[in-house]
């Protein structure tokens, strides 16, 4: 294949990773901007769901259209009513206090970690993809008779890789109207900017926050059970969407949404193509390196507004 | 008594307790307290940082790492003896805790914790990626014969139990003469408020920056003596997982007291020890003491004796 076309396929692969990314790191993004901590735990959640839907898929069985389905609705309110619930149990009664969120997540983490190792097991399982087509996708050169379009060997997509692209956009775009078009939306967003005024106006604080730790957690999921047909499920696949979406949330921004929809198409789209041309491992260690001077040199991110 | 010397006596006791352990314990426990004590040193590295200096550091392995393979590296392509190679360890760990405090410190709160932890997971990374000289994950393994210190084999049992124990005493006092002075009181003042401490007149960011070095020494100081003693070199301790295990140990026995981090190690050891008997998720164990030690107890063991029995713990 030429370099036009590599490049290309490369840039497809980047879109799909961009857009799992921006579901994961959209949920952190909107714990850290309304309860102002860190929730290590995050690529658990996006693991429970990646699990949960192979367990909703595997029972249901039929066509794999249907348990797909069933996983997409499934798996994100499951993993949402986990997250609330522990939210509830653990992280009220520590007053979130941003050190020992930490340190209890590091522990949730774990917890979650392990009793799925103890129940789901330390195989990688596979979800079948609801429909699988390949596609074949033109390029266009100059050639003798000027421009013209070719089909390059090699390069194409299938049809579910672009169903996730497609996906992401819609529930960024339902996740936007939630948050600025409904009355839910709108106390998140007052919470968001001054808790202590928000509950002198009767907002309860307490459930909001607990709505708003599920719903993260739940965004996670959502981008765990569509990347479950693309890569399978297993009881350490958590640790990598953490970091990357820890690595978006900071380049956005800490706490700024449109920061985060930018950052995670960046590095969404750099790590694909950098990672089709160059060592993965070298790109991380660069990628995550410059993310830590980022966060060393502009505190506030790309997008965030400098912290008092 | 007056308070110094009920301190002294307390420290001076678990040393000989720890000694006559030795002579009492069967072997199987002996070399487990070996161990015990060379970790206990890395969780009084992350205690004078985090317990005393109020910095939280997820990035701690990064230091452990440092002196580990400072001295495995050194040993096994430069071929030179322990001491040298025990030195490399001490200096890469002091180098590197500076370069990473000179950035890290720059930040404060959750942003110290991020940017120690990516830290620590580029460390992490590069040493898999040179894997041609760090075998990467599967490690490598140092030879009996490498490992003589001035002629005294310390492969065997007894030797092994000895250097550690001469480590970690040496540790250990050092660490309680320096929360004592009045060093250890400038940086209990920053993490009680570092506002009033720079008010006060003292030059806070230096205090920090000398916590951060000395924290991550005495970390690369363990990392040495782990691979010195046991004989192994891996990428495993430099992952994620060997930087939240410190601060678990520190939290279970106490942030901010000196007896904390050999109690945390000691209970978490052999709990996990008594529950890898009956799964092999043992993790789960480490998950939730942390959970319920930071809703129910954040002080941890050494801080609820000071609370409720003996307030002049240091």
């Amino acid at each position: 294949m030429e370099f036009g076309p590599h490049l290309m396929l490369a840039a497809l692969e980047g879109a799909v990773i961009a857009s799992i990314l921006v579901l994961t790191a959209m949920g952190l993004s909107i714990v850290f901007g309304v309860m102002r901590v860190v929730n290590v735990a995050h690529g658990e959640f996006f693991m429970l769901g990646a699990v949960l839907a192979w367990y909703v898929s595997t029972m249901l069985g039929g066509h794999p259209a249907v348990g797909f389905a069933a996983a997409l609705v499934i798996a994100p309110l499951v993993v949402g009513l986990i997250a609330a619930v522990s939210d509830q149990l653990i992280l009220k009664r520590i007053n979130y206090d941003p050190d020992r969120t930490i340190v209890g997540t590091i522990g949730m983490l774990f917890i979650i970690q392990q009793t799925t190792l103890m129940t789901f097991g330390p195989e990688a399982r596979p979800v079948e993809a609801p429909f699988n087509q390949r596609l074949a996708l033109p390029w266009f050169e100059f050639g003798e008779g000027g421009l013209q379009m070719i089909w390059p060997w090699g390069l194409s997509i299938t049809s579910y890789k672009l169903f996730v692209i497609f996906a992401a956009l819609a529930v960024l775009v339902a996740l936007w109207l939630f948050l600025t078009r409904t009355k839910i939306g709108l106390i998140m967003r007052a919470t968001q900017q001054d808790s202590e005024m928000a509950k002198a106006f009767g907002v309860p604080v307490g459930t909001v926050y607990s709505c708003v730790f599920g719903l993260g957690a739940a965004l996670a999921a959502l981008g765990a059970v569509l990347v479950v047909p693309i890569q399978q499920a297993h009881y350490l696949m958590g640790a990598d969407p953490l970091l990357m979406a820890f690595t978006v949330v900071i380049i956005g921004g800490l706490g700024s949404l449109p920061g985060t929809v930018i950052a995670a198409f960046l590095i969404g789209m750099s790590d694909g193509i950098i990672s089709v041309f160059f060592s993965p491992t070298l790109a991380q260690i660069i990628a995550t390196f410059l993310v830590a001077m980022i966060l060393v040199f502009r505190p506030q991110g790309l997008m965030g507004k400098a912290e008092t | 008594m007056t308070v110094a010397r009920k301190i002294n006596a307390l420290h001076f006791g678990i040393l000989l307790f720890l000694l006559a352990c030795f002579f009492i314990l069967p072997a199987y426990h002996v070399g487990a307290l070996s161990r015990i004590m060379v970790l206990a040193i890395y969780a009084i590295g992350l205690n004078i940082l985090f317990g005393y200096t109020g910095l939280l550091s997820l990035g701690h392995a990064m230091f452990f790492a440092a002196g580990m393979y400072g001295l495995g590296l050194s040993i096994k392509f430069l071929g030179v003896s322990v001491i040298p190679a025990f030195g490399i360890g001490i200096i890469s760990a002091a180098l590197l805790s500076l370069l990473v405090g000179l950035l890290a410190l720059r930040t404060v709160g959750v942003s110290f914790m991020i940017v120690t932890l990516m830290f620590a997971q580029t460390i992490y990374l590069v040493v898999l990626y040179f894997g041609e000289y760090t075998r990467g994950d599967e490690g490598f393994v140092l030879q009996q014969a490498e490992r003589m210190l001035l002629g005294f084999d310390v492969t065997t049992e007894a030797g092994r139990y000895f250097v550690a124990f001469a480590a970690f005493s040496i540790c250990l006092i050092g660490f309680a003469a320096l929360v004592q002075s009045s060093l250890g009181k400038r940086l209990v003042a920053i993490r009680e408020n570092e506002e009033r401490a720079r008010m006060l007149g003292y030059d806070v960011w230096r205090y920090k920056l000398l916590a951060v070095i000395v924290s991550g020494t005495v970390s690369g100081v363990a990392g040495a003596l782990y691979a010195l003693l046991f004989g192994y070199v891996g990428a495993t301790f430099a992952s994620v997982q060997y930087s939240i295990l410190p601060l678990l140990w520190v939290l279970l026995g106490g942030a901010g007291t000196t007896i904390g981090p050999l109690i945390g190690v000691a209970f978490m050891f052999y709990l996990i020890d008594a529950s890898s008997a009956y799964t092999s998720a043992y993790m789960l164990i480490a998950g939730l003491a942390l959970v319920i030690l930071t809703m129910f107890a954040p002080r941890g063991i050494a801080g609820i004796l000071r609370t409720k029995v003996s307030p002049w713990l240091p």
